[in-house]
């Protein structure tokens, strides 16, 4: 069997519509049957979710905040507008960075260079850290630099920033390496520096592969509770005001309404699943129309 | 349901009495600075069993207060005083009183604190309702959570034959809780002694959860947390050597469910108080609205002695 007999016969294959083999039968069976079981957990998921919370899609669940003596009114206005500045936080770090060190490495780094490949090694480690790792990270790096206070939104923001480092820069990697080469030669043979082939030529071109990218990324990281829990964040009843303000978050509040013992949070909880699975989609969709409208194919 | 709805009755009407007596010392110039706008930051962190309490107070005094920033964490007892001690919070939740090698501490990083005590806990052990237990003796909590009965005693026939056949599962706080140390304190004669073979959280909901849902369970924690799921959970009544004696408000505050009824403090940085305005705003109305707040919160109040101790500590830090 060698692959050009395996080349030859599949456009036959595909010619004659369909075979019935019956191997290859019980595994497209296989396959739907695994997509269908996928699609219906998380279809049974969201639709409990939402049963559970019925009861509390109002615009208290929104304007007020979370409550020790009305459980039944508490509300994730910490922990939506907390949420909101962590992303804002998240992003002035995260985005700079991650696509500063991706150019670098698509744009000028040396690959042969042994630290350039320790890099390239390290940033796929890091996309694979289990997420609470970078909690205890920015935590260390807190206590580095002399504060104490880890609850505060820089220190929350670099957490995060830390966690979609990696998948920025390995999505931004994709989007400068799509850039056709002719660009960049045609550029330079006009005499514009690698520098400004790179800034006024390369990034340009990427730009709508960089923001779906990134978008993704921060979707992923608003809904990440584990790198916060470590942080110790408590219960407050205000909203930040600056990135040294205290603060809540989505997720946290709403992992730490599902352990509360009373009926009341659970139900809020459940609204606030969806809320958050709510901002998620709208990321997601954003990212998606980026894509499809700005996206140039060579 | 039976708690939930005491509860919204409660809340109200302490809330109705708290604003009348707010409105009653509103001309007041001594009143704790109610009528001044205060802002700032306040980190409060420690005792899961009093957290809820101080949240309460957060919540009332964030009507009063609104630009006052509260932050209230529920990292255990010992967790708060080793933030507190390394001058990191302003005010500390505790389920037993300070010890010394935390005084220590604090000292060498000349953290000055006052205690007041804001509550009286029952500390209460609750089981599955499916258990049948009524009563337990003090010894018999010991043969259960002694270090010894480590892997030892795992059926509640093992403690008493006349306890039912069945398999003894555990829930406790882990090592950083007050409750864990005064519990091992008073029950196995030594603090910080017991069996380490159950299921351990600082977080009383999981061993609410855990107690309530698992055949054979038997777990404590403060009395607010049974009180508040009474329903699903049995609280044992304890027998020190003068009769079985049920967790109540009024068997702990008079100290007769002994040895677990216990006090709750807050402990409030010196330097705090005196120097921002907004901690020495949130302590005084916490401290002065306190049989209102604990009421609210489903907490068992001070009876007047122990109010007026309270009282008298907070004069001291007045000044």
């Amino acid at each position: 069997m060698s692959a050009t007999t395996y080349d030859a016969g599949l456009p036959q294959r595909r010619a004659r519509g369909h075979e019935y083999n019956p191997a290859s039968l019980v595994f497209l069976a296989a396959l739907w049957l695994s997509l269908a079981l996928g699609i219906v957990f998380l279809l049974t998921l969201i639709v409990t979710t939402a049963i559970d919370g019925a009861g509390r899609f109002d615009s208290e669940l929104l304007t007020n905040y979370d409550s020790t003596l009305f459980p039944e009114t508490a509300g994730l206005r910490a922990a939506f507008f907390g949420s909101l500045w962590l992303m804002l936080g998240t992003a002035l770090m995260a985005v700079p960075m991650g696509i500063a060190a991706a150019v670098y490495l698509e744009e000028f780094a040396d690959s042969t260079r042994w630290y350039n490949r320790l890099i390239e090694v390290n940033l796929q480690n890091l996309a694979a850290v289990p997420s609470v790792i970078y909690g205890m990270l920015a935590v260390a790096v807190a206590g580095l630099l002399g504060s104490a206070t880890t609850n505060i939104v820089i220190v929350g923001s670099l957490a995060l920033a830390l966690l979609i480092l990696p998948v920025i820069i390995i999505s931004t990697r994709e989007a400068v390496r799509a850039v056709p080469r002719d660009i960049r030669e045609g550029s330079l043979a006009l005499g514009a520096t690698p520098l400004q082939t790179t800034w006024k030529q390369v990034l340009p071109s990427a730009i709508p592969g960089i923001s779906t990218g990134t978008i993704l990324a921060l979707s992923r990281a608003i809904g990440e509770a584990a790198p916060l829990l470590l942080l110790g964040v408590g219960t407050i009843l205000f909203t930040p005001n600056g990135f040294l303000s205290g603060f809540q978050a989505m997720p946290v509040q709403i992992y730490g309404w599902t352990s509360e013992s009373q009926d009341e949070y659970k139900v809020a909880a459940a609204a606030g699943i969806i809320l958050l699975m709510a901002m998620v989609l709208l990321l997601n969709g954003v990212a998606i129309f980026i894509r499809n409208r700005f996206q140039r194919r060579w | 349901m039976n708690s939930s709805f005491a509860r919204r009755a409660a809340v109200p009407a302490a809330l109705v009495s708290l604003t009348l007596m707010l409105a009653a010392c509103g001309g007041d110039a001594s009143g704790g600075g109610d009528s001044e706008a205060l802002s700032g930051e306040i980190a409060i962190d420690g005792s899961s069993t009093v957290g809820p309490l101080s949240e309460a107070a957060q919540e009332l005094y964030a009507a009063e207060q609104p630009d006052v920033q509260v932050t209230v964490g529920t990292s255990g007892t010992s967790g708060g005083f080793e933030a507190f001690c390394a001058g990191d919070t302003d005010i500390s939740d505790a389920s037993r009183p300070i010890e010394d090698s935390e005084i220590k501490i604090c000292e060498k990083n000349g953290i000055e604190y006052t205690e007041l005590q804001v509550a009286v806990d029952a500390l209460t052990v609750v089981t599955n309702p499916d258990v049948g237990v009524t009563c337990i003796t003090t010894d018999e909590l010991k043969t259960i959570w002694e270090p010894a009965a480590e892997g030892e005693i795992t059926n509640w026939n093992q403690v008493n034959p006349e306890f039912p056949d069945l398999t003894l599962n555990l829930f406790g706080p882990g090592t950083d809780s007050g409750t864990f140390d005064y519990f091992t304190d008073e029950i196995n004669g030594e603090e910080g002694a017991s069996r380490s073979d159950y299921e351990q959280s600082e977080d009383d909901n999981v061993i609410v959860e855990g107690v309530a849902g698992t055949e054979g369970a038997m777990g404590y924690f403060g009395y607010t947390f049974y009180q508040e799921n009474q329903d699903s959970l049995t609280a044992l009544e304890i027998d020190s050597g003068d009769g079985c004696v049920a967790p109540s408000p009024e068997t702990a505050q008079s100290g007769e469910y002994t040895p677990l009824a216990r006090p709750l403090f807050i402990y409030v940085s010196n330097s705090a108080y005196s120097e921002e305005p907004q901690v020495a705003g949130y302590v005084d109305f916490y401290i002065e609205n306190l049989s209102e707040i604990a009421e609210a919160a489903q907490f068992i109040p001070l009876n007047e002695e122990q109010t007026a101790s309270t009282e008298e500590a907070l004069a001291s830090l007045q000044g």
